[in-house]
């Protein structure tokens, strides 16, 4: 289990320092629907996002990710459905004040300064403008900081949005797309961030496409498809048992050495291989078991499942299911 | 409510285009008000500006006991454009740019937000109508002096409501560039409709009105425009063939000065209701 995953688990036993001592969750979404028209943009989700975890909200373009987020800050308001956040309707003055969010693009006025941007939103959220200076230092922008927002690259913008999204010490912090636009290294700085937020107790809602950073940050994901969320799980659930891909020769006896080490049902027959159910660690050991026993062992990997295969695998079913 | 309030005001006073639009106001008033009657007046008899207005008359209009006049004249239309382009650009600048969803995901309620764009604009437009008077005061300081005028002031009183009277008459027209601006959640169509209402449609109406349907005149006494130019024409007290454009007395100083309370009363719930109604999307 992850550091994040153990975070999780221990604020379910509300075993965390300074952490909401029931383990309630912060965010709780039962039913949730929202309605445009003929066009259903939310349909259903249930949503629970627990204290101190990061959790990770998936889906393609068009899901309903964002339409949810902004139900969640109270931009929009919801059709139907029961949505609680830190334990509150959202939209009231106590949520905003200790939820920081960025919800799309960052949107900033133009004509100002980052560092005037940042001083403004301080006055309406009533933080200390010492805040401001430190948010900038947090998000490496302090040496642009007089500059107008007009002449940031898309990165810097991304960064300004984080920066904004951290004013108020929050302890919910919803993140979408927090990547957008930055360049690898501040993709790696964003993800070092947002993890050293799992790791300050903060409860992290993050919205990404990427899901290879999803799989490295988040305890728990959630994936919405076509309004409906089809799966909400540990990530470690979700990409289910690892398993090794063994191409041997002569397989039959192969499978009966493998069988008689591992048990009957750890090895089966795939294609022109061998699938054993076993920890990737025991790879070698099972090598070793196999050359010592003469066997020609040419291919041996693990086939672990990566989060992007499960979220593909999800939401093409989810649209074979719609088509 | 106070830190929205800031906060608003900071927004106004580094922005370049409400400064743009205070020194077009403030420009227009000191031509129209000062420069063209001053030409007109040191070019003689002969020139045909002055036809038919005696001289004298041209300078006593420029003198400080006139002050009031040149200041808040030209508020009921082309200042009262400029402040409905003020009021749009505020607002809707807030939906073109996508910073409404930033500011309602802090703290304040989408009311205060809203509440405190208004009286921080309401805070801006006393300075423009302060910094117009002091222009206009300037001026005519220095006409009277050069030309050996009267140095004679209207009383403390007069100015005071001259300078509330105009300041509700551009807060009325902003108010209604912020209305339409959030109807329409945009800058440009607001700014083309307002405009061409105060500098068009309104004039036309109460023309058509007055020399065709005299009966109908209870509707054009009831529009925005045509109670803007009744309270400045109550509290300057200028004379029916001096006022300009859009300042006439088609109804009375005091029923002018409700109606006008009533419609920023009602520009502004219609914004704070639509607000508070409607999906930030």
């Amino acid at each position: 289990m992850t550091p994040a995953g153990r975070r999780a688990d221990q604020a379910l036993t509300g075993s965390l320092d300074g952490m909401n001592e029931t383990g309630a969750p912060l965010v709780e979404v039962t039913g949730l629907t929202k309605r445009y028209g003929d066009t259903l943009a939310v349909d259903g989700v249930d949503l629970t996002v627990l204290p101190g975890e990061v959790y990770g909200f998936l889906g393609p373009n068009g899901a309903g990710k964002t339409t949810t987020l902004r139900i969640l800050t109270g931009l929009i308001a919801p059709t139907s459905g029961d949505v609680r956040v830190l334990g509150g309707a959202p939209g009231q003055p106590d949520v905003l004040g200790r939820t920081g969010s960025l919800i799309e693009s960052p949107a900033f006025y133009p004509y100002l300064s980052g560092l005037d941007n940042l001083r403004l939103l301080a006055e309406y959220a009533e933080v200390p403008r010492r805040k401001v200076d430190e948010v900038l230092e947090l998000v490496d922008l302090a040496d642009r900081a007089r500059d107008r927002f007009s002449t940031y690259s898309l990165g810097m913008k991304q960064r300004l949005g984080v920066a904004a999204a951290l004013l108020k010490d929050p302890e919910l912090v919803i993140l979408d797309e927090p990547t957008n636009g930055l360049d690898p290294a501040g993709m790696r700085d964003m993800r070092r961030l947002i993890r050293e937020l799992g790791s300050d107790g903060r409860t992290v809602l993050l919205s990404s496409h990427l899901l290879g950073e999803v799989q490295q940050i988040c305890d728990r994901v959630g994936i919405i498809n076509s309004g409906r969320m089809v799966a909400e799980h540990n990530v470690e659930e979700l990409r289910g048992e690892q398993e090794l891909v063994v191409r041997a020769a002569p397989r039959e006896r192969a499978q009966s050495i493998l069988t008689d080490f591992l048990g009957a049902g750890a090895v089966h027959q795939y294609d022109e291989t061998l699938r054993v159910k076993v920890q990737p660690e025991k790879a070698a050991e099972v090598n070793r078991i196999l050359v010592e026993a003469g066997i020609a062992v040419s291919e041996l990997h693990s086939t672990e499942r990566a989060l992007e295969d499960v979220f593909f695998e999800l939401t093409s079913e989810e649209k074979a299911d719609v088509g | 409510m106070l830190g929205s309030y800031r906060a608003e005001v900071l927004k106004l006073r580094k922005r370049s285009a409400v400064w743009v639009l205070f020194g077009a106001g403030l420009v227009l008033s000191l031509i129209f008000g000062y420069l063209l009657p001053y030409v007109g007046y040191a070019t003689g008899d002969e020139n045909p500006q002055t036809d038919g207005v005696p001289r004298g008359e041209i300078l006593r209009g420029m003198l400080p006991e006139r002050v009031m006049d040149n200041t808040i004249g030209g508020y009921p239309i082309f200042a009262g454009a400029l402040a409905l382009v003020l009021g749009a650009i505020v607002v809707g600048g807030e939906y073109t740019w996508g910073t409404l969803k930033t500011i309602l995901t802090q703290r304040p309620g989408r009311g205060t937000v809203l509440a405190s764009q208004f009286l921080a604009l309401a805070t801006m437009i006393a300075i423009w109508v302060l910094g117009i008077f002091a222009a206009c005061a300037l001026c005519s300081i220095g006409i009277a002096a050069a030309e050996s005028g009267s140095m004679d002031w209207p009383g403390v009183t007069a100015i005071l409501e001259g300078l509330a009277g105009g300041w509700l008459v551009l807060m009325m027209w902003c108010l209604a560039g912020a209305v339409l601006a959030v109807a329409f959640r945009n800058v440009a169509l607001p700014i083309g409709l307002g405009v061409v209402w105060i500098l068009g449609i309104e004039t036309l109406l109460a023309g058509v009105v007055s020399s065709l349907l005299p009966d109908l005149d209870v509707v054009s006494n009831a529009l925005p425009g045509t109670n803007a130019g009744s309270l400045v024409f109550s509290v300057t007290g200028m004379v029916a063939a001096d006022a300009p454009p859009g300042v006439r007395d088609a109804v009375g100083g005091g029923r002018a000065l409700l109606t006008l309370l009533a419609y920023c009363a009602i520009f502004a719930v219609l914004a704070v209701w639509t607000t508070r109604r409607r999906d930030v999307t």
